[in-house]
């Protein structure tokens, strides 16, 4: 292993090529672009064998993407809020169609206003559409995501695409010291993608087809059933990833003090440190304060997020999303986890950071007093006077 | 090649499309031509909707149906897919209707030219979105009445002539591109052979009537595809090297109210309009004479 300082732009970058994808199909949107310039110069150098296409549109970068993944090579593509939105028509296409394709999307603000900077709504907006969603905190997690993703998505019982999320400018342009594995342990962790759902010159087949109501929904079932099996196949991926180059996960979610917490925030991305932070200085004034970090969105740890929250007195879900007219969606699938399992603690929603808005630490100071003294269904952060 | 050399395997049968559909005829010819290893790729349109019905599946070859505006991009990813997985001896061809090309596929295309992707684009021309109903689109020609389109007093049909296609494409200097119609099925057939076996970005427009939309009986798809040519109201042209060239020059144009009468869509323009055809078609044929190699 080598330890570099990158941006998290750049670790992914470096996971994706330990990943070593065949076709390489992206168009430029920030703050994406340092991930798709970087693949470039290794195709450059010689360092990344892989057909770089230059795409006009993101539209035609997942609808390349797919091609290549339907003669089984492994794909990648990466976008980012509009483009996420301009190539949608191709999301449900690539999980109905159990392709593989790994992409990485920053997370941006989508339009109207314009705004360039970090909120989840572009991703979220697209939780339906049968990708596997992830939610890296720091560069590191976006490296070895990159690498996951493909023994995830590429497995027999899950081959569907899977989408890692780098929260646009806080990760995508910030840098830490990674560690880099060496390709040697990459490859062994990693094997290549062997499929028989491809098209082949000497078994020739029909894709992509059409499916009339007789026969559609089976598809759907199946494609259903495949989200649920990622859950095992992740469990698996992380273990075979700490066996190999010593770095743990932790599945769906990870806990923080949350074993004996009265007050519990649930949250997603890099604001889950500052609200760890937060929760270790409240837990010093003698509250009994923790946070759930999701990492996954799909499949939704339903069952780990109820066992992890139901001692709790009360929880918070802090998140950059909104589903206007509604709530923030984290929300209504946190609330419909606890439902399920007849968890009745009262819960509340911290909307915040959208467009790129600051998160202080007085505002997570904040949305704890709320979580323990009682707050409205939805709270907005950071908008005070906002008229 | 002639008709006599044209193979008897047969890549795509069983299909449901209409009697006498000329987009049809395409496409077994075309692949005919192409053989076995054809990476097929359809858009939604015509022939996706009436040959991958699960489970009666009607391609021999491999073939996948790829989104409305990306079968060009998808045909990419699949040449580029099959390239790095170190296959060599396959043809990746689109068969894409007008509205697919010229309409909701042209930005795709134009990225796949600029590339100059390795892949062979047929465009199987019946001039409105037949699909779903004879709508309008980009290839549509002056006059005539689809379902948006409709004939009225006040506007007689389509009001705007057909986006010219070949020359749009030729303009990104392609590596070959050519105009065909199933009327001259050797014609459209030496082409498909000659873009096999050319490197880079190939694109065949094949003019392929619908019976259906055009109002002709169906037992009239090649007659029709024949007169359009005849009239003069298309072409068999190529481009390549940098210069177009004429294929086939007629003497002396066919009627072109003949041509124009026996179809419903046309029957209800009037003697101005079909002068307005006439003159269109006089001015074009003005400029292929003058700067294109005959």
């Amino acid at each position: 292993m080598a330890k570099k300082f990158l941006s998290g732009d750049e670790a992914f970058a470096e996971g994706v090529k330990l990943a070593r994808p065949q076709v390489i199909s992206a168009y430029p949107i920030t703050p994406q672009t340092i991930v798709v310039e970087r693949l470039s110069e290794m195709v450059e150098n010689g360092s990344l064998k892989s057909e770089f296409i230059h795409v006009e549109s993101e539209h035609s970068a997942l609808s390349c993407a797919i091609g290549a993944s339907a003669v089984g090579a492994r794909a990648f593509t990466a976008t980012s809020s509009q483009g996420l939105l301009y190539m949608a028509e191709c999301l449900p296409y690539a999980s109905g169609g159990r392709f593989p394709i790994v992409m990485m999307n920053a997370n941006r603000s989508t339009a109207l206003p314009w705004n360039i900077y970090g909120d989840q709504r572009d991703s979220i907006s697209q939780l339906d559409s049968g990708w596997i969603q992830a939610y890296a905190e720091n560069a590191q997690e976006g490296l070895d995501f990159a690498l996951m993703s493909y023994y995830i998505a590429e497995h027999k019982d899950v081959s569907t695409p899977f989408m890692v999320n780098l929260d646009g400018f806080v990760l995508t342009h910030t840098y830490e010291t990674v560690d880099i594995p060496t390709q040697e342990l990459a490859d062994k962790f990693l094997p290549p993608y062997e499929t028989d759902n491809r098209l082949d010159i000497e078994n020739p087949k029909n894709m992509a087809f059409s499916a009339g109501p007789e026969h559609n929904f089976i598809f759907k079932y199946k494609e259903h059933q495949a989200l649920l099996n990622a859950k095992k196949i992740i469990t698996e991926a992380e273990k075979r990833f700490a066996d190999i180059f010593g770095r743990k996960y932790t599945g769906l979610l990870e806990t923080y003090r949350t074993e004996d917490s009265d007050y519990i925030l649930i949250t997603l991305g890099s604001i889950a440190g500052l609200c760890r932070e937060i929760a270790d200085n409240l837990r010093a004034k003698g509250k009994k304060t923790g946070v759930v970090r999701l990492r996954y969105l799909r499949p939704f740890p339903t069952e780990e997020l109820v066992t992890a929250v139901k001692n709790a007195k009360a929880v918070g879900v802090l998140e950059k999303d909104i589903s206007f007219g509604n709530e923030g969606t984290v929300f209504t699938n946190v609330n419909s986890a606890l439902f399920q399992a007849k968890t009745v603690i009262p819960s509340y929603n911290f909307i915040g950071g959208l467009g790129g808005k600051n998160i202080s630490h007085e505002d997570i100071e904040n949305i704890f007093d709320l979580i323990e003294n009682g707050a409205e269904r939805v709270n907005f952060i950071g908008i005070e006077g906002g008229d | 090649m002639t008709a006599k050399d044209l193979s008897k395997d047969e890549f795509f049968y069983g299909h449901k499309a209409c009697a006498g559909c000329g987009g049809s005829l395409a496409v077994r010819n075309a692949l005919k031509v192409i053989g076995k290893n054809a990476f097929a790729v359809l858009p939604a349109g015509c022939m996706s909707a009436v040959g991958f019905n699960f489970p009666q599946l009607c391609f021999a070859n491999n073939a996948i149906i790829s989104t409305f505006a990306g079968t060009a991009s998808m045909l990419t990813g699949i040449e580029a897919g099959l390239r790095a997985k170190g296959a060599t001896d396959f043809t990746a061809v689109g068969f894409a209707g007008d509205g697919g090309t010229a309409d909701i596929g042209i930005q795709a295309l134009s990225g796949a030219i600029d590339r100059n992707d390795n892949i062979l684009y047929i465009c199987y021309d019946n001039e409105a979105y037949m699909n779903t109903g004879i709508q309008k689109s980009g290839l549509t020609p002056f006059g005539a009445k689809t379902t948006t389109t409709p004939s009225g007093k006040n506007i007689h049909g389509n009001i705007r002539p057909k986006k010219n296609m070949f020359e749009i494409v030729s303009a990104h200097d392609i590596a070959y591109s050519a105009t065909a119609s199933i009327g001259y099925m050797e014609d459209f057939l030496n082409k498909v052979k000659k873009a096999c076996e050319i490197r880079g970005t190939k694109y065949i427009h094949v003019i392929a009537p619908c019976p259906t939309g055009w109002g002709i009986p169906v037992s009239n798809t090649v007659e029709i595809a024949r007169e359009i040519v005849d009239c003069g109201l298309w072409y068999l042209a190529e481009y390549e090297n940098g210069e177009f060239t004429l294929n086939h020059d007629p003497k002396e144009f066919t009627g072109v109210v003949e041509y124009l009468k026996k179809q419903s869509r046309f029957r209800h323009l009037t003697d101005d309009d079909i002068q307005i055809i006439i003159q269109s078609r006089d001015a074009k044929w003005e400029k292929i004479r003058r700067d294109w190699r005959r």
